[in-house]
């Protein structure tokens, strides 16, 4: 309960970073905790308490491991959702190089400015 | 472990109030990846050490690219004056968001006791079926295929997008830019476009 | 991935100092060993094709930081990233469509053997590699396009500017 609490926070410090900050670097840093906050409520809801983690061994009995294993459903989800994140951030990277190479600076009010 | 996790996730909390307010940006990355090696230990607390070993990685990566590709080409850091709309107005934001939060937390299962009504069958049904003993694994390259197919759409989706930003010529010559090899140049082609522009 | 013994272990003046290059010249075989450990197992011990691809990246990343962007880009070139990364996604596309002939999309058409061996689970180590391979060629071809790229987009501003 307080656990899914703190980590809606850890969302929204992501969120202000990402609004109220003018640094395109700090902005892209912003979007980085947003999805590491996502990802572990995500794993959060789908934890069993004093489970264990769903890889079968040889010498485990089938119906204890079904009741005592954790969700794997959301642990399928979030590890294909984090390589895309890497993919993502090259993404926001390059378009933050390219206005680098336009404004020759990275300052977001500054941007504006010259743009106007 | 519940008040692990709690010192933990305050620890998280107080890395990014230092990675958001810090004025140093160098600094401010290395605060970022505090936090992403702390979640890495809360999923290996949480029982998945797949995304635990994933977000290792991931994190070394990114912590590589941020530094390599933005910090080394311009760390002045900006002098912010006070944007008291942008604050103000965002914070008037966060308290009810963070109000809607805590009413809309009550009602999801409380932590320990997840409602799992197809993973369970894919717990005890999935050695049968796959051979698999990675339960994870299983999921993602068998059950849910068409997920991982999507995933890999996107992750190639966003690679080619950024080739595509990173061209070399922009707009102007649009006829030769395409023609021409995008993205990582040669050591004799970085040298050629030297002497051009010395010229 | 074959080593020209040449190239590592002369420390010429690019990249790092001798200190970064000898301990990168320790750890690489290792590197690549644990790479591959994890993305063969992954239907077995806790990894696959996600996580073992972005390992072998680094990897290649940690190589062209400590020798300097020439050997990076012999060892795996742009184009051959491209291709590696076009190719794994298209048979991750095409493999599963094998499956029509006994069933669905996606079908674990392969023997399934026994549990716990390496050659088990049917389609699902293939489908590791797969994903393996296209990680790992995306993620480096980004890297190196990112760094060297961008540094050079740069230079040639400031160049601009100043001439």
């Amino acid at each position: 309960m307080i656990l899914y609490f703190l980590t809606l926070v850890l969302f929204v410090m992501g969120v202000y970073c990402l609004i109220a900050k003018k640094n395109i670097v700090k902005k892209i840093i912003g979007l980085v905790i947003i999805d590491y906050a996502i990802n572990l409520f995500i794993i959060l809801i789908g934890y069993r308490r004093d489970g264990v983690a769903p890889i079968l061994f040889k010498d485990m009995p089938m119906e204890e491991f079904a009741r005592h294993s954790v969700d794997p459903l959301p642990q399928a989800l979030v590890l294909t959702s984090i390589v895309i994140g890497l993919g993502v951030l090259a993404l926001q990277v390059a378009i933050c190089l390219r206005l680098y190479e336009k404004y020759k600076t990275f300052n977001m009010s500054e941007i504006n400015r010259l743009k106007g | 472990m519940e008040s692990f996790l709690l010192i933990l996730l305050i620890f998280m909390i107080v890395g990014s109030i230092i990675a958001i307010e810090t004025k140093n940006l160098l600094s401010s990355v290395i605060s970022c990846g505090v936090v992403g090696f702390s979640v890495s230990i809360a999923f290996l607390m949480l029982g998945a050490p797949d995304i635990a070993i994933t977000q290792v990685v991931v994190e070394i990566l990114i912590l590589v690219v941020l530094i390599r590709a933005t910090i080394t080409i311009d760390n002045t850091s900006i002098e912010e004056h006070w944007d008291t709309f942008a604050v103000v107005s965002s914070l008037i934001f966060f308290g009810l968001f963070l109000v809607f939060a805590f009413l809309a937390v009550k009602d999801l299962p409380p932590f320990g006791e997840p409602s799992m009504r197809v993973s369970q069958q894919y717990l005890e049904t999935a050695l049968q079926k796959t051979g698999a003993a990675n339960v994870v694994t299983s999921i993602i390259l068998d059950f849910r295929g068409y997920d991982t197919l999507g995933e890999a759409t996107v992750l190639f989706t966003s690679i080619v997008g950024a080739f595509v930003i990173l061209r070399r010529r922009g707009r102007k010559q649009r006829s030769a830019a395409d023609t021409e090899k995008v993205g990582i140049l040669t050591e004799e082609e970085i040298k050629e476009e030297y002497e051009e522009f010395r010229e | 991935m074959a080593t020209k013994p040449d190239i590592m272990i002369s420390d010429g003046p690019k990249g790092m100092t001798p200190i970064v290059k000898t301990v990168v010249r320790f750890a690489m075989g290792i590197i690549f060993m644990f790479g591959w450990y994890i993305i063969l197992y992954g239907h077995l011990t806790p990894g696959g094709g996600f996580a073992g691809g972005v390992i072998l990246a680094c990897g290649y990343v940690i190589l062209t930081l400590a020798f300097g962007k020439e050997l990076g880009l012999r060892k795996l070139s742009d184009m051959g990233a491209s291709i590696i990364d076009n190719t794994a996604a298209l048979l991750f596309a095409v493999v599963p469509m094998f499956g029509f002939l006994f069933g669905w999309y996606f079908l674990n058409f392969l023997d399934k053997g026994r549990p716990f061996q390496l050659f088990s689970a049917g389609n699902i180590p293939l489908y590791n590699i797969f994903i393996g391979f296209k990680v790992t060629a995306s993620l480096f071809a980004i890297f190196m396009a990112l760094s060297i790229f961008g540094r050079f987009v740069s230079k040639l501003v400031d160049e601009e500017e100043e001439g």
